[in-house]
């Protein structure tokens, strides 16, 4: 029963959001906060992710592909479709439910336990639409970007350990990720990226303001936070690629 | 004035408000006085609408708060300053940035005056320099006062103080008693 009860609060808060602005410019203030936060604090590790991601895709690629029957360009090829299709949105957002949605949960739910949302509640702030809306908004608008990034430095990651480890020449290389590149495979991996966006953000943000007790609780609701995105992530991954694929 | 007629508030099987009535004058300092975890504390949310009660009637002026939708309560909750018992100061943001934080929200006032307003409200609280400090960085009672001037920046017609005393010490303590008895005066 629990379960439906929480679909329910979850679908009124994402209701509650909808409301008139008590004041555009605070909560644009707050949207630009939100997308800093997520965008910037993410750089630096989905940057890490992607390029070692890459890299490891193309050494193992090599090992795999022995057969002197296959054009070695073929490993950029599987390289660039594995990085844009499935290591770029889903294991970078699996990375980001970690950091992103985490912090969400843990702010909200500190905010929550010190009485903050109370505070503005009484103020007469719509704290659903303050709070939850902008880190949402931020979401969709930062993860997006992310995860093209990811793309593109997993990608340039293959190519730098393809030549440092002597497997394939850059012009091969190059060759390889020009071979039977298809423009669909991005937009899948957007749409991907999108539906994502709103789990990490939307999900760690219910289990962040709904919390209660202290602050053990904001601890328990930020791990529940990330495992529940991250069941929901591959979820979602696998029903997008079974329809749109 | 606030009128509470026949407030029911129970938490699953338990009941922690039983049919309390009782009616609060404008001009004065209401108190509620109670036992520890014997409901002061969620009375007092009930009649502000952060908890909704069971059963019964809370009265604005004559207006009943309890069946208000969630625009017309939020306009009455504009009325209302409230310092809460954790003090409830937004940690990531100065003393400075938290009282000024509903003059933000609600008046289009520049920023000179806006600033002049927090700087009159912290001299009421008997506090001065610590527009740059965040809360983290005060002491118990200067987090009460800070909370204190946030609640009334913008003039309520409502004060809500939960257990305003409690961890302070004595002398802080009457610091706190007689700014709220001087707020309250000034506001009439």
């Amino acid at each position: 029963m629990s379960i439906f009860s929480d679909i329910g609060r979850y679908l009124l808060m994402l209701k509650g959001m909808f409301s008139r602005p008590e004041n555009s410019k605070m909560y644009w203030k707050e949207f630009m906060h939100q997308c800093s936060e997520i965008g910037i604090g993410a750089l630096g590790i989905v940057a890490i992710i992607s390029v070692f991601i890459g890299a490891v895709s193309t050494v193992q690629t090599a090992y795999q592909l022995l057969t002197p029957l296959i054009p070695r360009s073929t490993i950029a090829t599987i390289v660039r479709d594995t990085v844009i299709l499935e290591f770029a949105p889903t294991l970078t957002c699996i990375v980001l439910a970690g950091v992103i949605g985490s912090k969400i949960a843990s702010e909200l739910g500190n905010m929550r336990v010190s009485e903050q949302i109370d505070a503005l509640e009484i103020m007469g702030i719509n704290t659903r639409a303050y709070l939850v809306m902008p880190k949402i908004l931020a979401g969709l608008l930062m993860i997006p970007f992310l995860i093209i990034l990811a793309m593109a430095l997993g990608i340039w990651g293959g190519r730098l350990a393809a030549t440092m480890a002597n497997i394939i020449s850059t012009g091969t290389y190059d060759k390889g990720l020009h071979d039977g590149f298809l423009p669909y495979n991005v937009f899948f991996a957007l749409a991907k990226a999108y539906t994502f966006a709103f789990i990490i953000s939307s999900v760690s943000a219910f289990y962040g303001y709904y919390v209660k007790g202290g602050s053990l609780e904001i601890g328990r609701a930020s791990t529940k936070a990330v495992v529940v995105s991250c069941i929901l992530i591959l979820f979602a991954d696998y029903v997008l690629s079974a329809l749109l694929l | 004035m606030i009128e509470l007629k026949n407030i029911h508030k129970s938490f699953g099987d338990i009941t922690v408000i039983d049919n309390v009535s009782a009616v609060m004058k404008s001009g004065q300092c209401n108190l509620i006085i109670g036992a520890s975890g014997s409901g002061k504390t969620v009375l007092m949310k009930c009649m502000v609408g952060l908890f909704e009660p069971d059963s019964g009637e809370i009265l604005y002026s004559g207006v009943n708060f309890t069946e208000l939708n969630n625009e017309q309560k939020t306009e009455i909750r504009k009325e209302i300053g409230m310092l809460f018992q954790g003090s409830a100061l937004f940690d990531s943001q100065t003393v400075e940035q938290n009282i000024m934080f509903p003059l933000d929200m609600f008046t289009k006032w520049p920023v000179k005056k806006k600033l002049d307003r927090v700087n009159e409200v912290l001299s009421r609280v008997n506090l001065v320099d610590v527009n740059k400090k965040y809360p983290s960085e005060l002491s118990g009672g200067m987090k009460k006062r800070v909370a204190l001037a946030r609640a009334i920046v913008l003039n309520p017609k409502y004060l809500f103080c939960d257990e305003p005393n409690s961890g302070l010490d004595p002398q802080t303590s009457l610091v706190i008693d007689r700014l709220i008895k001087e707020i309250t005066i000034r506001m009439i």
